[in-house]
């Protein structure tokens, strides 16, 4: 096993499990106010300090954590169920006015940026979290098609989908028991990429406002609260901030390591 | 090529009505009525109705995209209901602060990338490699607004060297420049990490060529065959990440206007969603998906240029 993939998963596994811990036990209440113990720097008490609120900065990041995580878990999944049955249909009937359909939607969401029209989608049907999954998750869906349609293509001129067209299967067949369990490790490591990029994404709408609301703690958000206070109380702004990094640094390393280990050879859209 | 050309026009048109149809319905469907919000709760119906009738409200929608559209093309963007000025005045002059700092932050992460690329690529598997890519690594796991919230901490707050905060105007053109200095940084830094990496692998990808033997073979240094054969033959596949990056950097500089409070695109976008005024968000969102589809098209333009094989698909 190679260092990227050892080192990515045990971060991955930090936060994932951190995120779980969240529903059973917090350090200390993330609802619970307490003005004259605000922005404590890091001690005994409160390991990573306090906020504005006084509330515990490490309660609030494992309960945030949830958030991200949700958010950029459910986008990929909406990009995988959407996009991989898009991509493998494009492939399917390659050259078909279908396939031409999917493939030019997908270079058009592809030319959009996306985090201008996520910024307009949020902003107009009204902030919150799922307004943020599917923000981010429709610009999942031309990334996970692409990908799958260009591995698919490849594997419709090989000789044991050949066969199995002899044998009478279905082209809907084919597709779903040969086609998919062989881009199945592309689209891991894919989905790491895109989940380590869902952690950003949201993290950026949170921090202008546009994600999860309060009460419900988010990273972005903690930062956005953080801005007027980084004179005061550096921690307050580092820490959040510290654990985005990791997260995704955490993520990218996985995939990274997953990939050499899954097949070195394998190409992995970088967007 | 005039074939190639063609057809890419007509993709660019209708990537263009596409574009624009969405962005309008996306507004549309919005909520709130904006000569409601306007007048307030206590507003007369029959001042209402005049003021819907002013703004063109009353129309059916496809009279009005295709108002908004047609207009676009002659320059007309309509008129913001709450600066009362026409919008194209006020874009131009957001677009005096969103422009140079996008094109600040990319001439940085050119500046950055160039040298650590060409670096890493020359020193393959060792110490200075590594380095390099592990920058890479955290330049692209970095928010940037975070990023800037850093800068701040320690250019502007520790270290008085930079404003945090503000623009002062171009009337002191160096004084601007400082201002749009730590956020074109912060932009700058996972666009840097991007860059490096893509010039080191296809530099690395062209130096494993034949013709990169051939040059040494008839005696070329190491650093002259770096310099005329790799670093020419790595370019193309630069150029259009560097075209791409151009997206993210109108993206990302909606976020860093907000850290940095200085009044460009993305400000305006914010304060007219807040304040329902349509037209602006329409037409400030449709220029800069313009400015990024455009850029793409000349991206692939020049790549087909440079490169003849890619005109036949």
């Amino acid at each position: 096993m190679s260092r990227s993939l050892i080192l990515g998963g045990l971060l991955t596994a930090l936060f994932l499990g951190a995120a779980a811990l969240s529903f059973a036990w917090t350090p200390d209440d993330v609802t619970a106010m307490n003005i004259p113990g605000r922005l404590l720097p890091p001690g005994s008490d409160h390991l990573l300090g306090t906020d504005h609120f006084g509330r515990d900065i490490l309660s609030m990041l494992m309960v945030g954590a949830r958030t991200s995580i949700a958010v950029a878990l459910v986008a990929v999944g909406i990009g995988l169920t959407l996009g991989v049955p898009l991509g493998l249909t494009a492939a399917a009937y390659r050259g078909g006015w279908l396939d031409e359909l999917i493939s030019r939607t997908s270079d058009l969401i592809f030319a959009f940026p996306s985090l201008v029209i996520a910024i307009l989608i949020t902003a107009v049907f009204g902030p919150g979290a799922i307004n943020a999954i599917l923000a981010i998750g429709i610009f999942n869906i031309p990334v996970f098609a692409r990908l799958a349609r260009g591995a698919a293509l490849s594997l419709w001129t090989r000789e044991f989908i050949l066969a199995a067209r002899v044998a009478g299967k279905s082209t809907l067949r084919i597709s779903a028991e040969h086609i998919l369990p062989n881009i199945a490790n592309l689209l891991i490591v894919q989905s790491t990429i895109q989940f380590s990029l869902g952690i950003l994404a949201e993290a950026g709408l949170s921090y202008v406002g546009l994600g999860a609301q309060p009460p419900v703690p988010s990273w972005g958000r903690m930062l956005a609260d953080a801005q007027t206070l980084v004179s005061l109380a550096p921690h307050v702004a580092v820490i959040p901030g510290l654990a985005i990094v990791f997260m995704v640094l955490g993520l990218n390393l996985l995939g990274d390591g997953l990939r050499d280990a899954l097949d070195p050879r394998l190409k992995v859209l970088r967007t | 090529m005039l074939a190639y050309l063609t057809r890419r026009l007509i993709s660019l048109v209708l990537s263009l009505a596409v574009a624009s149809a969405v962005i309008f319905l996306v507004v549309e469907v919005a909520p709130g009525d904006p000569a409601s919000y306007m007048l307030g709760i206590n507003a007369q119906p029959e001042t209402l109705a005049a003021l819907r009738q002013e703004l063109g409200l009353d129309l059916p929608k496809w009279q009005r995209y295709l108002a908004w559209t047609t207009g676009m093309l002659t320059g007309d963007f309509g008129t913001s209901y709450t600066y009362r000025a026409p919008v194209a005045e006020i874009i131009g002059e957001r677009l005096w602060i969103s422009l140079p700092l996008a094109l600040f932050a990319l001439t940085l992460a050119v500046l950055l990338a160039f040298p650590a690329g060409l670096i890493a690529a020359a020193t393959r598997g060792r110490a200075p490699d590594l380095g390099v890519m592990a920058f890479s690594q955290l330049g692209v796991a970095i928010p940037n607004f975070w990023f800037a919230m850093l800068l701040v901490l320690g250019f502007a707050i520790s270290w008085r060297i930079f404003p945090s905060g503000g623009f002062p105007g171009w009337q002191d053109p160096l004084l601007a420049l400082r201002a749009l200095t730590l956020p074109a940084v912060a932009l700058a830094l996972p666009q840097a990490a991007i860059l490096a990496r893509v010039l080191r692998s296809s530099l690395i990808d062209a130096l494993g060529e034949d013709y990169i033997r051939t040059a040494r073979a008839k005696g070329l240094t190491r650093t002259q065959t770096l310099w005329r054969h790799g670093v020419r033959n790595a370019l193309i596949p630069v150029l259009t990440i560097i075209g791409l990056q151009f997206s993210f950097l109108i993206a990302g500089g909606i976020i860093i206007e907000q850290v940095f409070y200085l009044p460009g695109l993305g400000r305006l976008i914010f304060q007219a969603i807040s304040q329902r005024d349509l037209i602006v968000v329409e037409s400030t969102v449709m220029l800069l998906v313009f400015a990024v589809i455009l850029v793409n098209f000349l991206t692939d333009l020049a790549y087909a240029l440079a490169d003849p094989r890619l005109r036949r698909t």
